[in-house]
């Protein structure tokens, strides 16, 4: 993934994603950690540990497989619930088209292994601030994205399997990702049909958590997605 | 925790496999194809679509505090968002949110 036959342009986009990838580095270590404790106090082997980070890079659907594990539930329970949790990254996968689409196969299959909410979110803006961003240069941008996250993602579950010890409660980096999250979107609430689908998918999704696995934050983004176009519509029709 | 080791490894294996189809899903398959309009439309609203959504009950029930509800993480996120919006700044707004929470839990473990 080195851009050294690269031209300047894409090796300064791969960089400028180094750079706004790094933060990102302070959630991905609680949380890596993390898992890596918790699957090896569920029973994982420490092989097994490290299989789910490196083939699935899904924090949430890797907590929620071993929550389900540790109840003893039927492996097609698991699966089922732990996938579901990760639908909502269909509609990433959708929303790059129109940026990534062009690139070659292959490299569009590294993005999809890579397509996670830190990537994916810190790449649509970019993409969306910059649309005169060629699409070498948007893929050098994911890939140097995802350069400073995923290694530290899976090094530290390897740390927190082999030293059994989470980062304490009171260091409250749990509320890292909630508010790294926010900072992300806040920026992007650049119009009426922006602010009005954020809204939605607050409302729908407080109302539906009680769904199993991640169901309702679908139907909360969906009914998001489609008041956002519907205020855009809206908003041309009034000719504002 | 009763599985065997193989059925483990399948269900790591199914799981990486199916969450590898989701993300590559659109990407893969559509390509270079026009999609249309209102798909498009649809489409940018995505991530304002998602991503509060997953937030907020993070924001009002913390999994740290047992799903207690916590006025501090409340108003770190709330500051988290202004100065987002503010600022259009992501660094400023993650600097404001964490400043809060901090200087919050200092005061409410003051009290």
């Amino acid at each position: 993934m080195t851009t050294s036959t690269a031209n300047p342009g894409t090796r300064s986009a791969y960089w400028a994603g180094f750079r706004d990838g790094a933060p990102f580095i302070l959630m991905a270590v609680p949380f890596s950690v993390l898992f890596g404790v918790v699957a090896t106090d569920a029973g994982l082997t420490l092989a097994q540990a490290m299989g789910f980070t490196v083939l699935v890079i899904a924090g949430a659907a890797q907590f929620a497989a071993v929550q389900l594990m540790v109840e003893n539930a039927s492996i097609a329970l698991v699966l089922l619930a732990a996938l579901a949790v990760n639908l909502r990254m269909a509609m990433y996968s959708a929303s790059l088209v129109p940026y990534l689409g062009p690139a070659p196969l292959w490299k569009r299959a590294c993005i999809a292994y890579l397509n996670f909410d830190q990537t994916y979110i810190t790449a649509i803006a970019r993409y969306e601030a910059r649309p005169e961003m060629t699409v070498p240069e948007r893929v050098a941008y994911f890939f140097g994205v995802a350069t400073p996250i995923a290694p530290i993602w899976m090094s530290m579950t390897l740390v927190g399997a082999l030293v059994g010890k989470a980062i304490p409660e009171a260091w409250a980096l749990d509320f890292i990702m909630p508010i790294m999250f926010l900072a992300m979107v806040a920026p992007m609430l650049k119009s009426l049909a922006h602010v009005s689908a954020a809204a939605v998918s607050v409302s729908v999704g407080l109302l539906l958590v009680g769904l199993p696995s991640g169901t309702g934050l679908l139907i909360a983004a969906g009914a998001a997605m489609l008041t956002g176009a519907l205020v855009e519509i809206w908003q041309e029709r009034r000719g504002v | 925790m009763n599985y065997a080791s193989a059925e483990i490894w399948l269900i790591i294996a199914v799981m990486g496999v199916g969450t590898f189809l989701i993300r590559f899903s659109f990407l893969g398959l559509i390509g270079d194809r026009p999609m249309p309009p209102f798909v498009l439309r649809l489409l940018r609203y995505t991530p304002v679509a998602v991503l509060p959504g997953m937030v907020a009950p993070l924001v009002l029930w913390p999994a740290a505090t047992a799903g207690q509800f916590d006025p501090v993480r409340l108003i770190a996120a709330i500051a988290t968002v202004m100065v987002g919006v503010w600022t259009r700044n992501v660094l400023w707004a993650i600097v404001g949110g964490a400043v809060t929470l901090y200087a919050g839990m200092g005061l409410t473990a003051l009290l």
